[in-house]
C-alpha cells in the first residue's frame, strides 16, 4: 500500500505529480533550493489549468529531513539526473523508485546509487511553470509505467491506480519498453528538429510536398528509429509518425523542451534521447546516419554557447 | 570593352572597382541598393583591406540606363538571379553573360534570358562596410568556362579572363569550369549550413571531431554527385575546408549563411545543398545528409 510519496525535483512534471498525489497520499518534495522548499511549505503548491486547487505538502532540500516514503518519483530533467540520484544514495531504503525522464537509460543511472526496486515511467503530461509554488496543467495526457528489472508487475499497477485516483491519467504495462521506445523515437526526432530549426512542433513537421519539406526529414528520422527498435527486438506500442501528425494537428504548437533549452543556452537532454538511440543502433549493428547527424549538430550547438 | 556588374554587393564591388581602373574597360554597376549606387556615383567605389582601390564605375539601380555591353558578370545572391537577368537582359543582346555566383543552377536561369552564357566560380571575399565602401577580406582566383548548352565563344571567355586578370582579379579561362564550380559548391554546402545551424565559426566547427565527420559526410555525397556527372574536381574540397580552418585564414569566419540566419534573411540553401540533392536525383545518387541539412535550413527560414 502506497501511502507516502516523495517527489524529487519540483519542475513542471514533478509539481504536477506532487500536487495531484497530495490529494490521495502524504506527499513530500525534495527540492534543490532551500527557497523553493520554503515557498512550498509556506504557501502550498497551486495547480491551475486543467485542475484548480492548492496542495499542502512538506518540502526540503535535505532528504534526511523528509518522512520515509513508499514511493519516490524522480522527476528532474535528464541532464540533472546523475547529481539528483547521488543525493538519494543511502536514503529511503524501503521505497520503490520510479523514473520519468525522456529517452533511455534513466533507470541505470539511478541504479548506480541504490538497490531500490525500480519502476520505469514515461509521461506525456505538460504544463507551464508560473513560479516556485504555481504550475499550470496544460496537456492532460497519460503517464505510462512498467516494472524495471526484477520489480514485480503488481508494483507499477498499484502506482498507476494511485496516479489515476489523484486525477491524472496513467496506465501500467507488464513491459514498458514498447511505449518507452515509441516516445524515444518521437522525441529523438521532434526535439532535435525543433532545437535546430527553432520551430515549435507545428504543421511543418508533417509537410511532405516540396522536396525540401521538413516532413520528409521527420519521416526519415522516424523510419530510421523504427529500424533500430526492430533490431533491438522491441515492438512499438504506437507509430511515432502517427504521434507526430496527431500532435501537429492539436492547434496550439508545443515548444519541445530541447528548443527551450537551446534558446536559453542550457544543456539539452540530447545524450539520453538521440545519444541513447544512436548507441542502441551501434549496439545492434544497424546504421543510423540521420540521427547521428542530428546528434552531432545539437551537441555542436551546445558547444557554441560558450 | 564595356562590362556590367549585375549585383554590386561585396564581391560584385571587388570586380567593379578593380575593372574600372583599366583604361580600355568601361564598367557599369547595377544594383538595387540606392544608397550604395548614390555613394558610388558621388564618391567612387572604395576597397580596403587586401587591396586599397578607389574605382569609378558608373552605378545605377535603373536597368533601362544600362547601355549595350560586351559582358555581364552576375553576382547577385542566387535567389535574385531570375529577377536581375530579366531586368537587364536587353543590355546583353550582343554580349556574353558570366555567373560567378554561389551554388549550382544559376547558368540555367541566365540561359533562359540570354544566348551566350559563361559559367564560373570565384573565391575572393569581402563585406560591405558602408555604402560605397567594401572591405576586401581575402584575395582569390576566378575560373570561367562555357555553359555547354548555350556557350559563349571561347575567344570572348578568354577576353573577359584577360581583363579581370589585368585588373588584379586573377581569372582562368578553361574548357570545363564545372570542376572548380563544384569544388566550391561542395565546400559551401558542407560548411555554410553547419555554421548556420550550430552558430559556430568555420574553425570552431572543424575542431569538433563529430561535427567534422558530418562535414566529410556531406562532402562525400557532393563528390559522388559530381562524379556521376563526370565532373573532375580541380582539387579536393577537404583541402579547402582544412585550409580555411587555419587561424591565419578563416578560423573565425562566420559563414555568409550564418550571417543571413542571424539577420533572418533568406539563405542560398536551395542552390547549395538543394542543388546537390536535385542533381543527385537526376543522376540517381542518394544524398540523404544534404537533403536533411536542406530541410533543416528551410525549417530555420520558416521559423522567422
Amino acid at each position: 500500500m502506497i501511502s507516502r510519496v516523495c517527489v524529487v525535483g519540483a519542475g513542471v512534471i514533478g509539481s504536477l505529480f506532487a500536487g495531484h498525489l497530495a490529494r490521495v497520499a502524504e506527499v513530500s518534495v525534495l527540492t534543490r533550493r532551500q527557497e523553493h522548499a520554503a515557498s512550498l511549505n509556506a504557501d502550498g503548491l497551486r495547480i491551475s489549468g486543467r485542475s484548480d486547487f492548492t496542495a499542502r505538502l512538506v518540502a526540503s532540500p535535505d532528504p534526511a529531513s523528509l518522512p520515509e516514503p513508499d514511493l519516490v518519483i524522480v522527476a528532474c530533467k535528464g541532464t540533472d539526473l546523475e547529481s539528483v540520484a547521488a543525493r538519494l544514495e543511502g536514503h529511503f531504503p524501503g521505497a520503490v523508485v520510479m523514473t520519468v525522464q525522456n529517452g533511455l537509460g534513466a533507470e541505470e543511472i539511478v541504479r548506480r546509487f541504490g538497490a531500490w526496486p525500480l519502476v520505469s515511467g514515461v509521461t506525456f503530461m505538460s504544463g507551464t511553470r508560473h513560479g516556485d509554488a504555481h504550475v499550470e496543467y496544460i496537456l492532460d495526457t497519460e503517464t505510462w509505467v512498467g516494472p524495471y528489472g526484477d520489480t514485480p508487475e503488481a508494483v507499477p499497477v498499484e502506482i498507476a491506480e494511485l496516479i489515476r485516483a489523484s486525477g491524472l491519467k496513467a496506465e501500467a504495462f507488464p513491459d514498458l519498453r514498447p511505449a518507452q521506445w515509441s516516445k524515444l523515437i518521437f522525441n529523438a526526432t521532434v526535439n532535435a528538429v525543433a532545437a535546430l530549426t527553432g520551430l515549435p512542433h507545428d504543421p511543418h513537421f508533417a509537410a511532405e510536398e516540396q522536396l525540401s519539406d521538413l516532413g520528409f526529414l521527420v519521416h526519415d528520422l522516424i523510419e530510421e528509429g523504427k529500424r533500430v527498435a526492430a533490431a533491438a527486438g522491441i515492438p512499438l506500442r504506437e507509430d511515432p509518425w502517427e504521434m507526430n501528425v496527431l500532435a501537429t494537428r492539436r492547434g496550439s504548437a508545443h515548444y519541445p523542451s530541447m528548443l527551450e533549452d537551446v534558446e536559453a543556452h542550457r544543456p539539452t537532454e540530447i545524450e539520453l534521447i538521440t545519444g541513447a538511440l544512436v548507441r542502441e543502433a551501434e549496439r545492434h549493428g544497424v546504421e543510423a546516419p540521420l540521427h547521428t547527424a542530428m546528434y552531432r549538430l545539437v551537441t555542436a550547438k551546445e558547444a557554441s554557447y560558450s | 570593352m564595356r562590362i556590367a556588374i549585375v549585383g554590386c554587393g561585396a564581391v560584385g564591388s571587388l570586380f567593379a572597382a578593380n575593372l574600372s581602373l583599366l583604361e580600355d574597360v568601361e564598367v557599369w554597376a547595377y544594383d538595387l541598393a540606392q544608397d550604395h549606387v548614390d555613394a558610388i556615383n558621388r564618391d567612387g567605389l572604395r576597397l580596403s583591406g587586401a587591396g586599397e582601390v578607389l574605382g569609378r564605375p558608373r552605378a545605377t539601380s535603373d536597368p533601362a540606363e544600362l547601355p549595350p555591353c560586351d559582358f555581364g558578370i552576375v553576382l547577385t545572391k542566387a535567389m535574385h538571379t531570375e529577377s536581375a537577368i530579366a531586368a537587364t537582359a536587353h543590355a546583353f543582346a550582343d554580349g556574353s553573360v558570366c555567373t560567378v555566383q554561389n551554388g549550382v543552377g544559376n547558368e540555367e536561369v541566365l540561359a533562359a534570358h540570354v544566348d551566350r552564357v559563361i559559367r564560373g566560380t570565384t573565391f575572393p571575399a569581402g563585406h560591405i562596410v558602408a555604402p560605397g565602401h567594401v572591405q576586401w577580406d581575402v584575395k582569390g582566383d576566378t575560373t570561367i568556362g562555357p555553359f555547354e548548352p548555350k556557350p559563349a565563344p571561347t575567344a570572348e571567355i578568354e577576353r573577359l579572363a584577360d581583363a579581370c586578370t589585368r585588373a588584379g582579379m586573377p581569372t582562368h579561362a578553361v574548357p570545363d569550369a564545372r570542376g572548380a564550380q563544384w569544388r566550391k559548391v561542395i565546400f559551401n554546402s558542407a560548411t555554410n549550413p553547419i555554421g548556420a545551424l550550430t552558430r559556430l565559426t568555420h574553425g570552431q566547427a572543424c575542431e569538433l571531431p563529430q561535427l567534422r565527420a558530418l562535414i566529410s559526410g556531406l562532402v562525400d555525397e557532393g563528390k559522388a554527385v559530381a562524379a556521376a556527372q563526370e565532373i573532375v574536381l580541380d582539387a579536393d574540397p577537404e583541402e579547402l575546408i582544412d585550409h580555411a580552418a587555419k587561424p591565419e585564414v578563416a578560423y573565425g569566419h562566420k559563414a555568409s549563411m550564418l550571417q543571413d540566419v542571424l539577420a533572418e534573411r533568406q539563405t542560398e540553401i536551395d542552390w547549395l545543398n538543394g542543388g546537390i540533392v536535385r542533381y543527385g536525383e537526376q543522376a540517381g545518387v542518394p544524398t540523404p545528409l544534404n537533403r536533411a541539412i536542406w530541410a533543416l535550413v528551410k525549417g530555420l527560414e520558416q521559423s522567422w
